[in-house]
C-alpha cells in the first residue's frame, strides 16, 4: 500500500478487511442493493493483503463489466489498487478504471498521481502503459495534466512512448476540443518523427484533430511515402488515405490529357490547344500552335507515391490491399490503374464480409473503368452457395462487364442462375438481363426472347419481375415488338400470376395501337373473368378499358361500359372509386366536364422509356473503400475527396532542407530493405556478353545527337518572353539544345504547367515575329531574368565561347547561366574521342522544375533579382555514363550542371542526357535501386516515358556525394533492360560558388591556417598567362566562385562543399615568369589537396 | 515536470470536485442501467471519436454476450438495430456487415456461429474493421483453440485483457500473435493447475520487447532445444463445372503455412524450383517484398510458431487439372411426387496419388421431402430440415467407382425444381500440390544451428462445385 495515493493512506487505517463502509457509500451501492451481498465479499478480497485474493476479486469484476452488468459500486474498493505490486491486478484494475472513471470521476482522481509517477520511470514500457491508461480517463479535470503528459512523451527517447503520446492526443481532443492548437504543436512535432512505429498512429492523430492542416504534410511527404512499406498494417490504411487526399489538393491530374486524347488524339490536341489560345487569335493555324501543349508530366512526389504503394497491394490485409486500389483508382493514370485489379480479385477469396465490400468497390470501379476487370470476368461466376448479397453484387460486377464480345458468355451464364433456387437472386438476375439488353444493341432481341420465355415460369416473382423487365425493354422499341405483345397477349390464358397479368393489361393498353385486333379481343375476355380477378388486375382491366374506348371506341364502347358497371359494383372501394372516376372522364355526359376533353391526354400520354442502369453509377463522387461509399450516404466525419486542382501547388514545399531521404531508418528484415551483391556481377555479365553480340554501328553515331523533332522548336518557345529578343541575337540554332531544352520544359511542365498556359497567349503572339530558327536557340530557362541586363554582351560574348568557352564568365559572374549551345552539335561527334572532363561544354543551363516554377514569375518582372548562389556558369564537360554499345543504341551522358538542385541543396545537380540511337523506342526510362554507400543519397529523375528513335531528352538528378568523390552507383532501367552505372564527380564539382569580399576572404583564410592549409608551387605555360584564362581554368576544375582582388596578380575564389558547407578557399598567386603559387584553405583536407593537384592539372596543361 | 506540490493540489482539487461531481455520477450510474429503446440512445462522449468504439458478441440464440467498450459506454440497445437487420435476412449469412443506425454505424462479421458487432460513430474504411475483427476472431482462435461461445466465456478476462491491448482508444495497438503472447499468456491446462495452486497469473511478468523492435513480429529471445521449420504448402481447387463436365472457371488456390520453431533471430530464405508459376501472391510482412521481387525468393526471419507465410493464386485455367469427375442425372417427374437421383464419382488426372475425404454436399430443393437411396461406398445422411445432403465417400479406387442412386420423394402437389442442385465435392490429395510448385530448398542464415526441415503437400478441394 506504500505507493497508494494520498487519499487511500487517510483511510487505509480503516480499510481492512471485514469493515463494509464502503458499501454505504450512497453513490455506490444504494440502486443495486440485490448485489450488494457479493460485492461485499469482492470488496473485502480486494481490501485484503493478499494479491491472489485481489487477483480473483478483480476477475470476476471484469467478468461483470464483459457481461455489461453495472459494477460501479466498487469502484472506491478497485481504485485503492491502482498502485498494487503485482501486474495482473494492477492491469485488471487499469481495465475497470478506463470503464468507470467517467461515472466516478472524484475518486478517479486518486489514481492519477500514480500515474504520473508512472510517467517518470525509466522504463519506457511503464511510462507508455501510464500515459495510456491517464489519456484513457475521461476526466475532464485532468486536461491539462494530460497536455502535459502528452507534450512530455512526444520527446521522449522511445519510440514506444511517442507512439502512445500519438494515440493520446485524439483522446485528449475528443474530452476538450479547446487544446487544438496545442495538440496541433504536439502533431507537428510527432510528425517529423522518423519511426515507422510512430508514423500511423501520428496521421491517425493528425487525421482525427486537424485533417484540415494539410500543410503539415509537405515536409513530411516524402519521408511517410519512404516509410509507408515498414509500418504495420494499420497504419498503412491510415497514411494512405491521408495520402490520397494530400494527393488530390497537391498534385495535377494525370488524366486530364488522357481523357482527351482518347476521344480523338490530333482533335484533342488541337482543341486543348485552342483552349490554352483563347484570345491569341484564332487564324492560328493548328500546326503552328500544335507543340505548345505541354504534354502532362507527373510530379516526381506523385510518382513517388504510386510508387511506394504499389507493393502493398499483395499485402496480407484485405485493408490495406484496398487502401492501395482506392489511392491508385483515384490517383493513377488511367493506363496504370489496372494493376489493381488482380488484388481486388484476389480478395474474394477472403471472408464473406470482405467479399461484400470488395465487391462493392468493384462494381463502382467496374462502371468507370470496365477493362479493368474484364480478364477477370469468370471469377464473378456466382455458385450456388454464394450469400443472396453476394451473389447479388457478382451480378452486379457482371453486368457491368458485359460488351459485345463476352456478352454470349455473360448470357450464358445468366441462363444458369435463372434456375436457381434462390428466388431474390433470379429476380436480380432477369434485371439484369434487362441491363444488358439495353446496354447491348446486339442481343437485346434474344434477351427480349428469353425474357418471354420467362413468362411461363411457375414462380410469380420471376414472372413479374420478367414482365417488369420486358414491359421497360418494350417501351423503348414499341414499334417493332408488336409480336411479342401478341404472344404476351396470349398468356393471359395461362398466367395466373396477378401481377404479371396486370404488368401484360398494362402493355396491352399503352401498345393498343399496334396490336388494333388483339386488343379488344383481350378485353372482351377479361369483362368475362373480371369478377374473379385480382384486385391489380381488376383495376388493371379498367385502364385497358378506358384506353381502348379512347382509341376505339366504336368496337370496345359496349365492352367499357360493362367492365365500368361491374366494377361499380365490386366489393373492393378503390375499384368502385376508379371506375367511377375513368366514367367520369371519358363518357362524355352532359356537364361536358372541361377533364373529359383531356382523357386523351391524361391517358394516352408518351411515358418515357425507363431507364435501367447500375445502382453503382456515380457512386464514385465518394472515395471509394469508404463507409460513405459503401452505404451510399455521406457517413458523419466523412471528408470529401477533393478535385484535382487547376493548377498545381508549389512542388518545392515538399522539399526537406537538412534531411537525406535515403538516410531514413529502415529496418532489417522488413518488406522495403534488401542489399545484395551477386546481382551486380550477373549483370554485368550480361551487359558484356550484349556487347560482343552487337554489331558497332559506325554511321549511326552522328544521328543520335542532332535528330530532332520538328515539333520540338517551338516548345522551346515557352521559355520566358522578355528574353526572346536578346536570344535571337545569338543567331546560331543548336538542334541538340533543342532537344534537352524540350525536355527541361516538360520537367518544368510539371510544375508551372498553369503559368505557362497563362503565357501561351503571349507566346503565341510573339512567334509570328522571331523566325522560327533563331527562336531554337532561345534556349533557356527563367533563371536568367536576371541576365536581362547583360544580355547584348552575352550575345556577342556567345560566339567567342566557341573558342574559349569560359571567357566570358568573368565579367559577369552571377548574371547568367545560359551557354550558348553551338558548341554542342560537335561536342556530341567529338566526345568519343576527346578526355570528357576539359571539354568545355556549357549545356544549357538548366534550373531543376520547382526551381524553374518559382523563378517564372521573375521573368515576367524583368527583374535583376538572382539568388546569389547559382552558379556562374556550368562548364563541366559531358562525360559518358553509358555507351552506345553497351546500352543497345541508348546513350546516356552526364554533365554537372553547377545549379543548386532544387530537391536538396545539399545534392549536386547533374544532368543526364539520353538520346535513342537504336531504331525502337526506348520506354519506362527510370533509376532502379541504387545500391550507395553510406551517406550518399539520390533524388532520381522523374521517369521518362519514352524516348522515341533519334530522340534526346535530358534529365536532372540530385546526388549527395556526402563531399567524398566516391562514386554513386545506381541502375538505369528500361522497360526491358537494367543498366549499372556510376557517376564520380570530380573534387571540383562537391562545391558551390560563395561571393564574399576580400575583406572577408582574408578574414576566413586567416581561420584556415596550419593544417588545413595546403600550397603548392607551379609554372604557368605562356599559354596561361592571361587573366581569363587562368579564371577560366580554375572555374572550369572548380565550382567556385571569384572573389575581388586588389592586386593584379593574385586570384582568389571561394566556395563552400555541399553537404558540411565547408568553406573552400583557394588563392593563386602568380608571380613574373610564370612562377605561381597556389594555396587552398579548407577544413577537408582531403578535398583541399584533391583540389589542388586537380587545379594544377588544368593550369599547367 | 510536475511538481510534488503540483500533484497533491490536484488530489485536494480532486476532493473539493468529489462533492459537486457525485450528483452527476449517481445519475449516470442509473442512466447507463436503464435499457433504452432504438434511437433513443445519444452520443455520450464529448467529442466524436473514430475507429471501433465499442464491440458486442452476439450469440446464434441473440444473447449478447461480452462487450467491450473503448471509449465511452454504448448502450447494447444499439444492437437492437443488428436484430432488426437478421431478422430481415432470413439467412445468417446474408445480414449486411454494414448497418446504418441513427447514431452510429454497426460492422459486423460472422464467425464460428457467433457475431462481432462493433460499434463506429465516424468514417472509417469498412475493411479496417472488418479485418481488425477477424484478427480478433483469429486470436480467440489462436489462444483457445476454437472461437466459440463456450471458450470466450470460459476465458472472459483473457479475452478482455487481450481486446484491451489490441486496440488502443478505438485504433489498433499490438495486433501481432507474437507480441501478444508475450503481453498474454495463453491458457494451458498445466498452467491453469499451476495458477490456481501458486496463485500466480495469466500476464506475463517481463513487458514485451517486439514491440520496441525493429522486428515487430518476433519475440525476443526465442530458445528450443529442437530447432524445427515445417511448411504445409495447401493448395484448393476452385472450380465451377457445367452441367455436360466441361470446366466453366478453374483456379487454384494456394497458401504456405509455416510452424517455426527456430531459436534465436533465424533469417531463412524459401526458394522455389518453379516461382514464376506463382500469379498473385499476398505477403506476411516478414517477408522482404523486394527479393521476391528480383529473384523470386522468399526471404524472411519469421515470427515464432504458426503463421501464413504466403498465399497466392494460380488462374491460367489450362493449368488446372481437375482431379475428379462426376456423372449425375438427377430428375423430377412432372405431377409425380417423386424424383431420381443417380451420383457417380470417379478419378481424373490424380497423378498417380489416392484421392480421398471425398464428401458431397448437395443443398436439395425445399420441395424435397425425404430420400431414400443406395451407395456402393461411404455412407449418406440428408437432412430434412436443412435439406441438405451428405454423401461421404472416402477414397476413391479405379477398379469400383463409388455411386449413390435412389428415389426423392417430393411433396405432393408442390410443382417440381426448376433446377436440379449443384454438387458441392470435397476431397483431399496428400503430397502434391496440384499446381505443381514445389519448394527447392530452405536456407537459414544468422544462427549456427541446423534445423530440421520439413515440407508437405496437400491438394484440395475449394469451392469445388458440379453443377447439375
Amino acid at each position: 500500500m506504500s505507493a497508494a495515493p494520498a487519499y487511500s493512506e487517510d483511510k487505509g487505517g480503516s480499510a481492512g478487511p471485514g469493515e463494509p463502509e464502503y458499501g454505504h457509500d450512497p453513490a455506490s451501492g444504494g440502486i443495486f442493493s440485490s448485489d450488494y451481498k457479493r460485492h461485499d465479499d469482492l470488496k473485502e478480497m480486494l481490501d485484503t493483503n493478499k494479491d491472489s485474493l485481489k487477483l480473483e476479486a478483480m476477475k470476476r469484476i471484469v467478468a461483470m463489466i464483459a457481461r455489461g452488468k453495472n459494477a460501479s459500486d466498487l469502484f472506491p474498493a478497485v481504485v485503492k489498487n491502482v498502485a498494487c505490486k503485482n501486474i495482473e491486478v494492477k492491469k485488471l484494475v487499469y481495465v475497470y478504471l478506463v470503464r468507470y472513471a467517467e461515472e466516478q470521476q472524484d475518486l478517479a482522481l486518486l489514481s492519477i498521481s500514480t500515474f504520473q509517477r508512472g510517467l517518470k520511470d525509466p522504463n519506457q514500457l511503464i511510462r507508455a502503459s501510464a500515459l495510456r491508461v491517464l489519456s484513457s480517463i475521461r476526466v475532464p479535470i485532468i486536461v491539462p495534466i494530460m497536455m502535459l503528459a502528452i507534450k512530455e512523451a512526444a520527446s521522449d527517447m522511445s519510440p514506444y512512448v511517442r507512439k502512445t503520446a500519438a494515440h493520446a492526443i485524439p483522446k485528449l481532443y475528443s474530452l476538450d476540443s479547446d487544446q487544438k492548437d496545442q495538440l496541433i504543436e504536439v502533431i507537428e512535432k510527432l510528425l517529423a518523427d522518423k519511426t515507422t512505429l510512430v508514423a500511423g498512429s501520428v496521421v491517425m492523430a493528425f487525421e482525427e484533430v486537424c485533417p484540415e492542416r494539410i500543410d503539415l504534410i509537405h515536409k513530411n511527404y516524402r519521408k511517410l511515402c519512404n516509410l509507408l512499406i515498414d509500418v504495420e498494417e494499420w497504419g498503412q490504411v491510415v497514411i494512405i488515405s491521408m495520402l490520397t487526399r494530400y494527393a488530390r489538393t497537391q498534385f495535377l491530374s494525370p488524366t486530364q490529357n488522357e481523357s482527351l486524347l482518347e476521344e480523338n488524339a490530333e482533335k484533342a490536341f488541337y482543341g486543348s490547344e485552342e483552349d490554352e489560345a483563347k484570345g491569341a487569335g484564332s487564324e492560328e493555324t493548328a500546326a503552328a500552335s500544335l507543340p505548345a501543349r505541354k504534354p502532362y508530366i507527373m510530379d516526381p512526389d506523385h510518382r513517388l507515391l504510386l510508387r511506394n504503394t504499389k507493393p502493398l497491394l499483395q499485402s496480407r490485409s484485405a485493408a490495406v490491399v484496398m487502401a492501395v486500389a482506392q489511392l491508385y483508382f483515384h490517383l493513377a493514370p488511367k493506363a496504370e490503374v489496372g494493376v489493381i485489379a488482380k488484388a481486388l480479385v484476389r480478395l474474394l477469396r477472403s471472408h464473406s464480409e470482405v467479399q461484400y465490400v470488395v465487391l462493392q468497390n468493384v462494381a463502382t470501379m467496374s462502371i468507370k473503368r470496365r477493362g479493368m476487370f474484364e480478364p477477370y470476368l469468370k471469377s464473378f461466376y456466382i455458385r450456388s452457395t454464394d450469400p443472396t448479397q453476394i451473389k447479388i453484387l457478382k451480378l452486379e460486377v457482371l453486368t457491368n462487364l458485359a460488351n459485345e464480345t463476352n456478352i454470349p458468355t455473360v448470357l450464358r451464364e445468366f441462363q444458369t442462375y435463372i434456375r436457381s433456387m434462390d428466388k431474390d437472386f433470379v429476380a436480380a438476375t432477369i434485371q439484369a438481363i434487362g441491363r444488358c439488353a439495353t446496354n447491348i444493341g446486339r442481343v437485346r432481341d434474344t434477351c427480349l426472347n428469353g425474357l418471354v420465355q420467362l413468362l411461363s415460369n411457375r414462380d410469380e416473382l420471376v414472372v413479374a419481375e420478367s414482365v417488369v423487365v420486358i414491359k421497360k425493354l418494350l417501351q423503348m422499341q414499341p414499334a417493332q415488338h408488336g409480336e411479342i405483345i401478341k404472344h404476351l397477349a396470349k398468356l393471359t390464358d395461362n398466367i395466373q400470376v396477378p401481377m404479371a397479368r396486370a404488368s401484360i393489361l398494362w402493355l396491352i393498353g399503352e401498345y393498343c395501337e399496334h396490336v388494333p385486333r388483339i386488343a379488344p379481343d383481350v378485353l372482351r375476355k377479361m369483362a368475362k373473368t373480371f369478377t374473379a380477378e385480382e384486385d391489380i388486375v381488376k383495376l388493371q382491366v379498367i385502364n385497358l378499358a378506358a384506353k381502348l374506348y379512347l382509341t376505339n371506341s366504336k368496337q370496345t364502347k359496349l365492352l367499357t361500359q360493362y367492365v365500368l358497371s361491374l366494377a361499380k359494383y365490386d366489393q373492393n372501394y378503390d375499384i368502385r372509386d376508379r371506375a367511377r372516376f375513368t366514367r367520369q372522364l371519358i363518357v362524355p355526359s352532359e356537364q361536358g366536364g372541361a377533364l373529359s376533353r383531356h382523357a386523351k391526354k391524361l391517358f394516352l400520354a408518351p411515358k418515357p422509356a425507363p431507364v435501367l442502369e447500375s445502382s453503382f453509377k456515380d457512386r464514385d463522387h465518394f472515395q471509394l473503400g469508404s463507409l460513405s461509399h459503401l452505404l451510399n450516404a455521406k457517413a458523419t466525419g466523412y471528408q470529401e475527396l477533393p478535385d484535382w486542382p487547376e493548377e498545381a501547388p508549389d512542388p518545392s514545399v515538399r522539399n526537406v532542407e537538412e534531411e537525406d531521404l535515403s538516410l531514413i531508418e529502415t529496418h532489417v528484415g522488413l518488406l522495403g530493405e534488401y542489399t545484395e551483391v551477386p546481382e551486380w556481377t550477373k549483370c554485368s555479365n550480361r551487359e558484356k556478353r550484349k556487347e560482343k553480340e552487337k554489331p558497332f554501328y559506325s554511321d549511326s553515331e552522328g544521328e543520335s545527337g542532332p535528330t530532332e523533332s520538328a515539333d520540338s522548336d517551338p516548345e522551346s518557345e515557352s521559355e520566358s518572353d522578355s528574353k526572346s529578343s536578346s536570344e535571337s541575337g545569338s543567331g546560331e540554332s543548336s538542334s541538340e539544345s533543342d532537344n534537352e531544352d524540350q525536355d527541361e520544359d516538360e520537367e518544368k511542365g510539371r510544375g508551372s504547367e498553369s503559368e505557362q498556359s497563362e503565357e501561351d497567349g503571349k507566346r503565341k503572339t510573339k512567334k509570328k515575329k522571331v523566325p522560327e530558327g533563331k527562336e531554337a536557340s532561345s534556349s533557356d530557362e527563367d533563371s536568367d531574368s536576371s541576365s536581362s541586363t547583360s544580355e547584348s554582351e552575352m550575345s556577342s560574348e556567345s560566339e567567342e565561347e566557341q573558342l574559349e568557352p569560359a571567357s566570358w564568365r568573368r565579367k559577369t559572374p552571377p548574371s547568367s547561366k545560359r551557354a550558348p549551345a553551338t558548341k554542342e552539335i560537335s561536342l556530341l561527334d567529338l566526345e568519343d574521342f576527346t578526355p570528357p572532363s576539359v571539354q568545355p561544354v556549357s549545356p544549357p543551363a538548366i534550373v531543376s522544375t520547382s526551381l524553374a516554377a518559382d523563378l517564372e514569375g521573375l521573368t515576367l518582372t524583368d527583374s535583376t533579382l538572382v539568388p546569389s548562389l547559382l552558379s556562374p556558369v556550368s562548364c563541366v564537360g559531358r562525360q559518358e555514363l553509358l555507351h552506345r554499345v553497351a546500352g543497345e543504341g541508348l546513350v546516356v551522358d552526364y554533365t554537372f550542371s553547377r545549379q543548386p538542385f532544387s530537391g536538396d541543396p545539399h545534392m549536386v545537380s547533374v544532368h543526364i542526357h539520353f538520346s535513342n540511337s537504336s531504331d525502337t523506342p526506348i520506354k519506362g526510362l527510370h533509376v532502379g535501386t541504387p545500391k550507395l554507400p553510406a551517406g550518399i543519397g539520390i533524388q532520381e529523375f522523374p521517369e521518362i516515358e519514352s524516348l522515341a528513335p533519334g530522340e534526346s531528352a535530358t534529365a536532372v538528378m540530385g546526388i549527395n556525394f556526402c563531399d567524398s568523390t566516391q562514386a554513386a552507383n545506381f541502375q538505369l532501367c528500361t522497360q526491358t533492360r537494367q543498366f549499372y552505372v556510376s557517376i564520380q564527380p570530380p573534387v571540383g564539382e562537391l562545391m558551390a560558388p560563395v561571393f564574399m569580399s576580400e575583406n572577408e576572404f582574408k578574414k576566413e583564410q586567416g581561420k584556415l591556417m596550419g593544417m588545413n592549409e595546403i600550397t603548392e608551387k607551379l609554372m604557368l605555360p605562356d599559354t596561361c598567362r592571361s587573366d581569363h584564362t587562368v579564371v577560366q581554368k580554375v572555374t572550369a576544375t572548380a565550382n567556385l566562385g571569384r572573389v575581388p582582388c586588389g592586386t593584379s596578380d593574385e586570384y582568389r575564389f571561394a566556395g563552400r562543399t555541399l553537404t558540411s558547407g565547408s568553406l573552400v578557399l583557394l588563392t593563386l598567386d602568380a608571380r613574373p615568369a610564370g612562377a605561381a603559387q597556389l594555396t587552398v584553405n579548407s577544413e577537408k583536407m582531403v578535398i583541399g589537396t584533391m583540389l589542388v593537384k586537380d587545379v594544377i592539372q588544368a593550369l599547367t596543361q | 515536470m510536475i511538481d510534488r506540490v503540483g500533484v497533491f493540489e490536484a488530489v485536494n482539487q480532486a476532493i473539493s470536485w468529489a462533492l459537486r461531481l457525485r450528483v452527476l455520477a449517481a445519475f449516470s450510474a442509473s442512466s447507463a442501467s436503464v435499457r433504452r429503446g432504438p434511437g433513443a440512445e445519444s452520443l455520450t462522449g464529448t467529442g466524436v471519436g473514430k475507429m471501433i468504439h465499442s464491440l458486442f458478441l452476439i450469440n446464434c440464440s441473440g444473447d449478447i454476450f461480452l462487450e467491450k467498450h473503448w471509449k465511452s459506454v454504448v448502450s447494447q440497445s444499439v444492437c437492437d438495430y443488428f436484430f432488426e437487420a437478421q431478422e430481415k435476412a432470413a439467412d445468417v449469412e446474408n445480414v449486411p456487415p454494414v448497418i446504418s443506425t441513427p447514431h452510429h454505424y454497426l460492422i459486423s462479421i460472422y464467425r464460428d456461429k457467433l457475431f462481432f458487432v462493433s460499434v463506429i460513430q465516424t468514417e472509417v474504411p469498412p475493411l479496417f474493421v472488418i479485418e481488425f475483427l477477424h484478427r480478433v476472431a483469429d486470436t480467440f482462435q489462436d489462444y483457445f483453440g476454437e472461437c466459440s461461445e463456450a471458450a470466450i466465456k470460459d476465458n472472459v478476462v483473457i479475452v478482455y485483457e487481450l481486446l484491451e491491448e489490441m486496440l488502443d482508444n478505438g485504433f489498433p495497438l499490438a495486433t501481432e500473435s507474437n507480441i501478444l503472447k508475450e503481453l498474454i499468456k495463453p491458457p494451458t491446462i498445466l498452467r491453469s493447475v499451476v495458477n490456481s495452486i501458486t496463485g500466480s497469473s495469466n500476464v506475463g511478468d517481463t513487458l514485451p520487447t517486439g514491440q520496441l523492435s525493429n522486428i515487430p513480429w518476433r519475440r525476443a529471445g526465442v530458445k528450443y532445444t529442437n530447432n524445427e521449420a515445417y511448411f504445409d504448402v495447401v493448395e484448393e481447387i476452385d472450380a465451377i463445372i457445367d452441367k455436360s463436365g466441361s470446366t466453366v472457371f478453374a483456379e487454384i488456390q494456394g497458401v504456405i503455412d509455416a510452424c517455426i520453431k527456430l531459436s534465436g533471430m533465424p533469417d531463412l530464405s524459401l526458394s522455389f524450383m518453379n516461382p514464376r508459376l506463382l500469379d498473385d501472391v499476398s505477403f506476411h510482412p516478414c517477408i522482404r517484398f523486394k527479393r521476391w521481387e528480383s529473384e523470386r525468393v522468399l526471404s524472411f526471419i519469421p515470427p515464432d510458431g504458426n503463421f501464413r507465410l504466403i498465399s497466392y493464386r494460380v488462374s491460367s485455367q489450362n493449368l488446372v487439372a481437375i482431379p475428379v469427375y462426376v456423372k449425375h442425372s438427377i430428375s423430377f417427374k412432372e405431377n409425380s411426387s417423386c424424383g431420381r437421383f443417380d451420383i457417380t464419382i470417379g478419378p481424373k488426372q490424380n497423378m498417380g496419388k489416392t484421392i480421398e475425404g471425398i464428401t458431397v454436399t448437395v443443398h436439395m430443393p425445399k420441395v424435397v421431402l425425404n430420400m431414400n437411396l443406395t451407395t456402393t461406398q461411404g455412407s449418406y445422411t440428408f437432412d430434412p430440415v436443412t435439406k441438405v445432403l451428405t454423401w461421404d465417400v472416402g477414397k476413391i479406387t479405379p477398379q469400383k467407382l463409388p455411386s449413390l442412386k435412389g428415389l426423392v420423394n417430393l411433396q405432393s402437389g408442390a410443382p417440381k425444381p426448376e433446377e436440379n442442385p449443384s454438387l458441392n465435392i470435397q476431397f483431399k490429395i496428400q503430397q502434391l500440390a496440384i499446381s505443381g510448385l514445389k519448394v527447392n530448398r530452405l536456407d537459414m542464415y544468422g544462427e549456427k544451428y541446423k534445423p530440421f526441415k520439413g515440407v508437405k503437400y496437400v491438394t484440395k478441394a475449394g469451392k469445388f462445385q458440379v453443377r447439375t
